[in-house]
């Protein structure tokens, strides 16, 4: 795991490597300094030598300025590095992404992936740092303040291990107490979220019913768990700062009472009495760092996990070999189709499905919820594999065809579609990068979009929000269309892309097909007879099966679902009436 | 200290001394803890500087006097250390105190911000939430809180203790040295304004680390979301392509604000070494010639006392970013918290009523039988009773000011009628329906409620009185129970599967894996569509209000679905005046009048009967729908 995420350090090796070392000098210069401090204090201002103060002063000042540099380089190589190392890990991450099937994107929700690639990317970046820096900061700091500290007087620096295992635990306890709360008081977080989102989602609904009161109810419970817990989890914390000060304290009394005894039998300075205070502060402020640290890279496990996740996954369809970069025409062949979401032959979605549409004919399939219409179009486009039999475009097997060679002549409207945010124009040349003018309008006049866009003060300039959201539910099937439109695709599959748009103007956009791309092969999923009875050919779908194909008349004739779903469209008010 | 001034800050608090001032007046709440923290810093602080100042005496007072004695006494060191240990005990005991107490204040302040910002968000009208997105409302409950937590657990306890400690270390500086003191003031000075150089050019790139990571996060979400389309579209590449510049732009601006934000840390902390080399050296003088009676012990409590000083300053320093996001986040909540609520000037109420010979009675049971309770200026009170008569005359208006969607409309809705509201989208169908429950007010005419002008009843009891089953069915987090029972919260189990049953629902509900008790989570994603509506229709049939608006579902729902839904909805019609916003034409033919809009007009209306003889706009629909047939 760690092995992969580490290759993402790429280029940044250098500076990944040079900040520790850089860093490694800065504490050992730092160390350095209270120990010739003594020299300073006891060859220069306790005799009284101005010359040896001078002296001593200016190798401190010099080594001050050094140690600077070292810290300032090592904070700029951590930078580049960590910044660079996220830089890498985002852009991995996003490509393999990209690489991703639809099936690899069922498996990671949207919402998830976008996570791994922000905020876990920026956990990884920020720990990241702080492993090749303050990391390696502390722990040095920490021996070689010891090290100093026994080398000025090896017995008074007895004290420190003494009162080290004292703060370590003391820091292990508080964290390991605290964090478990953290970590509750971070789900409940996720709830106080869930239920601002919901109340924003649903304000509508809240008012209508009048229900500010229950919702604030509801918000107030979930407030004041977080306030125990995170009052209890803080609380714990308290103790760390107060604990810091009782080891630092002992550590100056001792220091001072032994010291002075040391000092009047002779056997340390008064320069060294000082350099060993420092040297108290510099190895119990790293080790409250250590715990610190510590804490950060477990919280960052768990986004190194996710991430990995991520890069581990691998795409599931894959171009064959000799792959065919011609569609020839766009017919369509299913036969003895099988698919299973899972890829398991006992749990199959779609069962033995067999037909085949000549090029330019319109197909129309109608079924109820659930039974995988949206599933066998899919196919056509090879956004899955079938599990078993084949699916044949132009009379070549889909798998055989380039991948996007394919998905350029099937082009798809999707049940769930999106518009992204610019212009619509912008929108549409996704279709097709290099569209005229022309084709976009043209576009859109088939899909019936033209006339609305007109309307607007921007027309095709106007600018459209993330997800569609200032266009109507219609308007953005209207616009979803024209941009599958534009590909000039020589087969098109309308996933119930107009279950928003007027039944005029949805009979509109079907006569314009019929007249403008003759020798598009189309397939139309809809919930409504009137959106597929001038079909070429119908198919109803029943529980993952083709239940029956034929014209309108036919089916009208003879299918009892068909008939069922046609009679509860045309005389809906009757069958109610009597019920 | 430097005044806490940035330049170019895209995150700039507007009004810092009216935020600083709100929030103190928060921690007013608890002033008599708050005092009690105050004198623990205090304590704290000044057991810290007590230690620096024992130096001196330790090394000039009985050190310095006992080196050379044959049999020196530590009699007097061993009570002056058992003194400092009492001292220092004082001290460890305020830390603890203070930091303990703030966790109780802070998260006190935090808690009541929270919750009042979510009952206020309650009273906003429903344009606050048009005009706001989900997501920046959000971030006020987690980010923009969140650094408030951080602001008044640490920094403002560390704003007084750097105050207290640096207050006192002068004091202690001074009484010791005054030569030196100047030199450790000016130097702290040249520190600051270093500190403010890199800090300044740290939060220059750090906003635009932020702006940029806000643009590529933006995209992220977007593709990612778009994930399949962006497949079916073959737009990989240049999606990578566009990825790329966001994502190298991001990696240089982040570089660059992270190497200032790393050499501020060694720039300090070396600023402080060089400060106590100098001292050394300068006290070293000073105490050479004799100036101001510096000794030895003096210059080593002074080492100590310096970083005392230095430390707590530039500490201070380092979070003044930190700070001025806080607040910017801390206006961003006002802000919420200041905007208007709901205006409702209402007094006309909903009470239950029972019938007696003709007359209204107030009751407080419920009885089926609702009034409108209507006091009058004399202090007299009548009742009318509640029959779901809905008239609109001449009714303007616009979710925008000079830009009317609704023009003249006028209509009457007798009790137990049904009104469809028929027209393309954007034609004003569901506008009108959310003027009758006032989520908006409307510019111009009237609407009156059993005779009632709307604006003269209490907004809560209008909207009691209307049951709403709208287009997206938002249900909660919760059982199905729970879901169904927001219509009345008082439902008994009985009365909840009544309303199910009633509304078509009770069949699938009795096939879920727990029955009524199944847990719905997020926005009942694990349920379809069709069944989530039928929740929806009995969540309405508990409540069963006089007037109802239902607004049909436009996504796809198989059509059997469909015609289970459209019998719950047409028996919780039933004896109901309801306005139906209809999106497919066959479920309006039974309705006692069908408006039919076109950009916010009434362009016709009558019985399908009525306008399929007009031939017009609803014919040429009507016929339109099937001509392909």
């Amino acid at each position: 795991m760690m092995k992969r995420l580490l290759g993402c350090v790429g280029e940044y090796k250098r500076d990944s490597f040079l900040a520790p070392l850089f860093v490694t000098g800065e504490v050992i210069l730092e160390v350095i300094i209270p120990f010739l401090m003594s020299y300073l204090i006891d060859q220069g201002i306790q005799v009284g030598n101005m010359q040896k103060i001078l002296q001593w002063g200016g190798i401190l000042v010099a080594l001050t300025v050094l140690s600077l540099a070292f810290g300032a380089l090592s904070g700029k190589h951590a930078a580049r590095a960590s910044a660079g190392f996220a830089s890498n890990l985002r852009r991995k991450m996003f490509y393999n992404v990209q690489e991703f099937s639809f099936s690899n994107m069922d498996k990671f929700s949207a919402s998830s992936i976008v996570t791994r690639l922000t905020t876990d990317v920026s956990n990884i970046q920020n720990s990241y740092q702080m492993v090749i820096r303050t990391a390696v900061r502390c722990p040095v700091m920490l021996v070689s303040a010891f090290l100093m500290a026994r080398a000025v007087n090896s017995r008074l620096s007895l004290v420190f291990l003494a009162v080290i295992p004292i703060l370590g635990i003391g820091l292990y306890l508080a964290m390991s107490s605290a964090h478990p709360i953290f970590e509750r008081v971070f789900h409940t977080y996720d709830r106080l979220n869930r239920v601002v989102q919901e109340n924003l989602r649903g304000v509508r609904v809240v008012k209508s019913y009048v229900r500010a009161g229950h919702e604030k109810e509801k918000f107030n419970t979930v407030s004041d768990s977080i306030y125990r817990d995170f009052s209890r989890a803080e609380k714990i914390l308290a103790a760390n700062a107060p604990l810091m000060q009782f080891c630092m304290y002992t550590c100056i009394l001792t220091i001072s009472w032994v010291g002075a005894h040391m000092i009047v039998g002779q056997q340390l300075s008064t320069g060294q009495l000082m350099s060993m205070i420092t040297y108290s502060t510099q190895i119990l402020m790293s080790l409250m760092m250590v715990s610190m640290v510590f804490v950060m890279i477990v919280v960052s496990r768990a986004s190194v996990e996710r991430v990995c996740e991520v890069l581990a996954e691998e795409s599931d369809l894959k171009n064959g070999e000799d792959p065919v970069y011609e569609v020839p025409n766009g017919s369509v062949e299913f036969d003895g189709v099988d698919f299973s979401y899972t890829g398991n032959p006992d749990k199959l979605a779609l069962r033995g499905v067999n037909f085949s549409a000549a090029p330019g004919q319109t197909v129309g399939i109608i079924g109820g919820t659930g039974s995988a219409k949206t599933t066998m179009v899919q196919l056509i486009a090879r956004l899955y594999d079938v599990t078993g039999g084949s699916v044949k475009v132009g009379g070549i097997d889909v798998r055989e065809y380039d991948i996007k060679t394919l998905r350029d002549e099937v082009a798809m409207v999707l049940q769930k579609n999106v518009l992204f945010s610019g212009s619509i124009a912008e929108n549409l040349r996704w279709g097709k990068e290099n569209a005229t003018d022309e084709e976009i309008v043209h576009a859109c006049k088939l899909a019936q979009a033209d006339e609305f866009i007109r309307s607007f003060p921007d027309g095709y300039q106007t600018h459209i929000e993330q997800d569609g959201a200032n266009v109507s539910g219609g308007q953005k099937q209207r616009l979803c269309i024209a941009r599958a439109l534009i590909k000039k695709p020589k087969i098109l599959i309308l996933d119930d892309s107009t279950s928003a748009v007027d039944t005029r103007t949805d009979a509109l956009i079907r006569k314009a097909f019929l007249e403008e791309i003759p020798h598009t092969t189309k397939f139309i999923i809809a919930q409504r007879i009137s959106s597929v009875s001038d079909a070429d050919m119908i198919i109803v779908m029943d529980g993952g099966m083709v239940n029956a194909i034929g014209t309108h008349e036919e089916l009208l004739a003879q299918n009892a679902i068909y008939q069922e779903v046609y009679y509860s469209q045309q005389k809906g008010e009757d069958d109610r009436a009597t019920d | 200290m430097p005044p806490i001034k940035m330049r170019g800050n895209g995150a700039k608090p507007k009004n810092i001394k009216k935020t600083i001032a709100r929030l103190l007046s928060y921690l007013g709440m608890y002033r008599f803890r708050f005092v009690l923290v105050l004198v623990c810093i205090l304590f704290s602080a000044v057991a810290e500087v007590a230690g620096s100042l024992f130096l001196k005496t330790l090394i000039d007072d009985y050190i310095a006097p006992m080196v050379g004695q044959v049999n020196p006494s530590f009699l007097p060191l061993f009570n002056a250390i058992l003194m400092m240990a009492g001292i220092y005990v004082v001290g460890i005991v305020s830390t603890f105190l203070y930091n303990f107490i703030m966790v109780e204040i802070s998260q006190g302040i935090l808690r009541h911000i929270r919750d009042t910002m979510f009952s206020h968000m309650q009273t906003l009208p429903i344009r606050y939430f048009d005009t706001h997105s989900h997501g920046d409302v959000m971030s006020h409950y987690t980010n923009d809180t969140d650094t408030l937590r951080q602001l008044l657990a640490q920094s403002i306890p560390q704003v007084f203790s750097t105050i207290i400690t640096v207050i006192s270390v002068f004091v202690a500086m001074v009484t010791t040295n005054i030569p030196l003191t100047v030199f450790v003031i000016s130097f702290v000075v040249f520190m600051m304004s270093i500190s403010k150089k890199v800090g300044g050019n740290s939060a220059k790139f750090f906003i635009r680390q932020q702006k940029s990571l806000g643009s590529l996060n933006g995209y992220i979400e977007e593709m990612i979301h778009g994930q399949k389309v962006v497949k079916v579209f073959n737009h990989e590449a240049r999606s990578k392509a566009e990825f790329d510049s966001r994502n190298e732009e991001l990696r240089q601006n982040a570089t660059s604000a992270n190497i200032f934000a790393n050499i501020l840390m060694p720039i300090m902390g070396n600023l402080g070494h060089l400060q106590y080399a100098l001292i050394a050296v300068v006290g070293g003088a000073l105490a050479l010639n004799g100036v101001g009676g510096l000794t030895l012990g003096g210059i080593a409590s002074f080492l100590l006392l310096s970083r005392n000083f230095t430390r707590p300053i530039s500490m201070f320093s380092q979070q003044i970013n930190a700070v001025v996001m806080a607040l910017a986040g801390a206006e961003r909540i006002f802000a919420l918290m200041d905007e208007q609520s709901e205006a409702d000037n209402g007094y006309v109420t909903l009470v239950n009523a029972e019938e007696k010979d003709g007359a209204l009675t107030e009751t407080d049971h419920r009885t089926g039988v609702w009034a409108w309770r209507h006091p009058h200026q004399d202090g007299s009170v009548t009742y009318t009773k509640v029959t779901g008569e809905v008239q609109l005359f001449d009714v303007d208006f616009g979710y925008e000011e000079n830009k009317i969607v609704l023009h003249n409309v006028t209509l009457h809705a007798k009790p137990g009628e049904k009104f469809a509201f028929v027209g393309a989208t954007g034609a004003g169908k569901t506008t009108i329906t959310n003027l009758i429950n006032r989520f908006y007010d409307i510019d111009d005419g009237k609407i009156r409620y059993d005779g009632i002008n709307i604006n003269k009843i209490r907004k809560e009891d209008l909207r009691r009185s209307l049951g709403v089953v709208l287009q997206d069915t938002h249900l909660f987090t919760g059982t199905v129970m729970e879901n169904i029972r927001y219509g009345k919260l008082d439902a008994t189990d009985e009365e909840v599967y009544e309303a199910a049953r009633l509304a078509n629902a009770d069949g699938f509900i009795r096939t879920l894996p727990n029955g009524y008790d199944t847990e719905i989570s997020g926005d009942g994603a694990n349920l379809s569509q069709g069944q989530r509506q039928l929740l929806a229709i009995a969540r309405a049939a508990v409540a069963d209000p006089p007037v109802m608006i239902l607004d049909e579902a436009t996504s796809s729902i198989d059509t059997r679905t469909e015609s289970i839904v459209q019998k719950g909805m047409d028996r919780l019609m039933k004896g109901r005046t309801v306005f139906v916003i209809a999106h497919r034409l066959s479920t309006v033919q039974n309705a006692d009048t069908i408006i039919v809009l076109e950009q916010g007009r009434i362009i016709e209306r009558g019985t399908h009967d009525e306008l399929i003889a007009q031939k017009g706009k609803y014919y040429q629909l009507y016929t339109g729908a099937f001509e392909l047939e």
